[in-house]
């Protein structure tokens, strides 16, 4: 059991229970089941993006692009289906994935060929996906009523007493925690955030690794592009601008360290859930956004002071996963 | 009777003290120290005292809580209970800094030190010089530096290079000279020798001789028994974390030691082995590098030892890390078997059956963070992957088998690298790259911090290897262990082949005076 609470997911959970039972208290009903669902699927798309940003965060990098990446994609997606309805949604979400992939892997290559760090590579295609989304849309929108019902109303579907959206995010968490515990892929994620040196010279392709996780960060912009646009039906420009802040954040407070190597599939969730309650819930209850944003911001610090303290007493978090499995 | 009790406490051990040495007053004295991490005793009850003008020895086997006890004298641990005393002073150390100033500095077994500041900077990081307006007197800085560089007789290393751009040799160099610049009265130096070749560990003797002569207290630790003999006056032993014994060495014979520090004899005598050569598996023509060494060709033998000589510097590991795909050549060609290959990457390398196990074990080596299981099952992931997915109980058996033969001292497979000792991260190198069953394997200072019994079990291990048919080649420094093992031998001066030695009547002098560019 004293293992048990070495886990930092733990404590994170712990902190989650304390913020749904201090919101009860000015909202009851809010810990209903039905109303716990409901938050699930509000935070669905951040848990996603959170999981995309966290492979490459572990391995030092950063794709600061995810949000423009999700707009362009959203707005391509948006557009093709007020162009053509008829296109069925699976295969809409197929080329969001597609259209994803290929943005991420521009900033793949970036970094894995001219060796370029990723910050500077994703701070510009930061700028130039936003700008592509403005040249393939000629600054135009698209509306509710241009989108079919069908593009709207897929995510929303109930399935099994869970929206389409909910099962979607459950499939994309329980893919990443196979990919991150139970795969050499994973393994070398971890091992070059740990150790690059050591990583090369047993044999892991480092710089092909990266790619390869920015090309998982593309993919999963590109399908939150579509559930987003979806969500909230309207297609611009401004779409998630400046969201790639809050998937960052709630990678943080999930316990992903910037420095690499260090984190975990569920802190990346519990991190997002974290923040999404603060962001949807704290509203409801009559909390000014500027408390909010104090808020968010203190569960950031907070994080990392805890994570720094967790890390110099207990070593990483993460081998013990390893070892439980 | 307490003070009959006291005395019994000193002499009581196996009788091994056969007097207490005449004793000037130690000029730090540590008691009753103990110190335990999560599931291990690293320390208990231990006792040491350093006096000025004299070398202490500080031995046992790997993991015996040697480096404990240092980082607990440079305030880096604080011990669980004991006492600290600096000329006769209660002190306590509680940190880094406290310990530096009370002139204790210290050359830690893993070099602490940054690779993209300058020499000169590392060796002053800290305590820099400054200006009167408080900031870095850059001038002074360098000069004092090249000035220590120089009583070391390393004033070869410029003061202004980057680290990174120095060989493993010359960043050990500077650690010593980080520790000289320091005004110290106490020097700990954690095997130093252990990266270094003859004329640098001469150099080392004499620096150290220099600074008994002026009165300083040196604490050395080595597995190294020719070198402790040499430059010690006393020794203390520990054995799993426990002072089984000290005294003057002069009185004391190296068997003794041993015997205190296993608990039975060994005698380390090389594998006897009938070599059963067969055809060439490597060769090597014309290997080139712009800058680091120069037409390279030899061949390697199936079930052949090939022992790699030199003075540290000689291009021995850059020749290596050129086959094992780590970095390019210019020039040359590499054949396995026949087949020419041109590897661009380390899994190239793997790939075709050729392995390097790196002499950084830090840096290139372990991935401290990882468990034990993780790290020997790396470069192997293929191996105990299925369709990509890892399976687990085969990693573990893998990094079982492997680590049980090289006598690894761990308390789970699952325990972080990060918390081995020194030597025993060096068996979780070595272990990593034999799970890959390579055809050729290329060993960078393979025995580097292994203990006396663990060194006997890895050479047994090379021995076994190539009686089953795989090659080795043996890049090292120290000469017995060359001798000892080697079919042949290729000494390197200067990034070229100077020449290639049929062990058969070898000696030492000749090796050394190859390697060095002497005429016989
Ligand atoms: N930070 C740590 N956490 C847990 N265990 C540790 C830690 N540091 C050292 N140990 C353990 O303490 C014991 C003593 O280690 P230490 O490094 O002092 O050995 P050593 O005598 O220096 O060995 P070597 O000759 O191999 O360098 C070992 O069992 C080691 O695994
Ligand atoms: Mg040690």
């Amino acid at each position: 059991m004293k293992n048990f609470l070495k886990y930092r997911e733990i404590w994170l959970l712990a902190g989650i229970v304390v913020l749904i039972g201090l919101i009860s208290t000015r909202f009851p009903g809010f810990a209903d089941p039905a109303n716990l669902r409901q938050v699930f699927n509000d935070t669905s798309i951040l848990m996603i993006l959170a999981l995309g940003q966290m492979v490459v965060i572990l391995t030092r990098s950063i794709d600061l692009s995810m949000a423009s990446n999700l707009c362009f994609t959203g707005m391509v997606v948006a557009m093709l289906n007020a162009a053509h309805p008829a296109i069925p949604i699976p295969v809409l979400i197929v080329i969001a994935l597609a259209v994803g992939l290929v943005l991420g892997a521009i900033n793949g290559f970036l970094v894995w060929r001219l060796n370029i760090p990723s910050i500077v590579v994703t701070l510009g295609t930061l700028t130039i996906y936003r700008g592509a989304t403005f040249v393939v849309s000629g600054g135009a929108w698209v509306n509710a009523d241009q989108m079919s019902p069908d593009f709207i109303n897929f995510q929303r579907a109930a399935f099994l007493g869970l929206p389409v959206l909910s099962w979607i995010a459950i499939i994309v968490i329980a893919l990443f925690f196979l990919v991150m515990t139970r795969t050499a892929l994973g393994r070398s994620i971890y091992a070059i955030g740990v150790n690059p040196t050591a990583s090369v010279y047993a044999g892991i392709d480092v710089g092909r690794t990266k790619f390869i996780v920015f090309c998982i960060s593309g993919m999963i912009g590109g399908l939150a592009g579509y559930l987003w646009i979806s969500r909230y039906v309207i297609a611009s420009v401004e779409v998630a601008n400046g969201y790639e802040l809050n998937i960052i954040a709630a990678c943080v407070i999930g316990g992903i360290s910037i420095a690499g190597g260090i984190g975990s599939v569920g802190g990346a969730v519990l991190g997002a859930l974290f923040l999404g309650i603060i962001s949807n819930a704290l509203p409801v209850i009559n909390i000014s956004p500027f408390w909010q944003m104090a808020i968010s911001g203190s569960a950031i610090i907070l994080a990392v002071v805890l994570n720094a303290r967790g890390e110099r007493r207990q070593g990483r978090i993460i081998l013990r996963k390893a070892e439980a499995a | 009777m307490i003070g009959l009790d006291t005395t019994m406490d000193t002499t009581a051990h196996d009788g091994t003290i056969k007097e207490r040495p005449p004793t000037p007053t130690p000029r730090l004295t540590l008691s009753g120290i103990s110190k335990s991490f999560p599931g291990v005793r690293a320390l208990h009850n231990v006792s040491l005292s350093l006096y000025p003008g004299q070398v202490t020895a500080l031995i046992g086997e790997n993991g015996a809580g040697k480096s404990t006890l240092v980082k607990i004298m440079t305030g880096i641990y604080q011990p669980d209970c004991g006492e600290i005393g600096i000329d006769g002073q209660a002190t306590a150390l509680p940190s880094a800094h406290a310990a530096f100033g009370h002139g204790i500095t210290a050359i830690h077994q893993e070099t602490v030190l940054f690779d993209d500041l300058s020499v000169a900077e590392n060796i002053f990081l800290g305590h820099a010089p400054r200006t009167r307006f408080g900031t870095i007197d850059w001038r002074t800085m360098r000069n004092n530096a090249r000035e220590v560089l120089e009583t070391m007789r390393a004033g070869h290393i410029d003061a202004d290079a980057r680290l990174k751009d120095l060989g493993i040799a010359n960043k050990h160099l500077v650690a010593v000279a980080r520790a000289m610049s320091i005004d110290a009265r106490i020097v700990i130096m954690d095997e130093p020798t252990a990266a270094l070749s003859m004329k640098e560990i001469e150099e080392l003797f004499l620096l150290i001789e220099f600074l008994k002569s002026d009165g300083k207290a040196v604490l050395f630790i080595s597995h190294k028994f020719d070198e402790i003999y040499r430059i010690a006056d006393r020794y203390t032993v520990f054995r799993d974390g426990e002072m089984v014994g000290e005294g003057l060495l002069k009185d004391t014979g190296q068997n003794e030691i041993v015997r205190m520090m296993v608990g039975r004899n060994v005698d380390h005598i090389f594998p006897q082995r009938e070599p059963k050569i067969g055809a060439p598996v490597l060769s090597v023509s014309g290997l080139s590098h712009p800058t680091e060494f120069d037409d390279i060709g030899f061949e390697l033998r199936k079930g052949e030892i090939l022992g790699f000589y030199g003075l540290v510097g000689a291009g021995r590991s850059e020749v290596m890390q050129a086959i094992a795909g780590i970095t390019r050549t210019s020039r040359g060609a590499i054949s396995l078997d026949g087949k020419t290959i041109a590897p661009k990457s380390a899994a190239d390398s793997i790939e075709a059956g050729i392995v390097y196990v790196p002499e950084e074990r830090g840096k290139q080596g372990v991935v401290i963070g990882l468990p034990i299981f993780q790290n020997v099952s790396l470069p192997s992931l293929a191996r105990t992957s299925k369709s990509g997915m890892l399976k687990l109980a085969e990693e573990f058996s893998l990094a079982r088998s492997y680590t049980e033969r090289l006598d690894l001292r761990a308390s789970s497979l699952s325990q972080d690298v990060g918390t081995l000792s020194g030597g025993n991260q060096q068996k979780v190198v070595i272990a990593k790259w034999l799970a890959t069953t390579p055809k050729v394997i290329i060993l960078d200072e393979p025995t580097k911090g292994i203990d006396i019994g663990s060194k006997a079990a890895v050479h047994g291990f090379m021995a076994e290897l190539v009686a089953q048919g795989l090659s080795v080649i043996m890049v090292s420094s120290e000469l017995p262990e060359i001798l000892g093992m080697s079919d042949r031998v290729v000494v390197m001066r200067e990034g070229r082949i100077a020449a290639t030695y049929d062990n058969k009547g070898l000696d030492a002098e000749t090796l050394v005076r190859t390697a060095a560019g002497i005429a016989a």
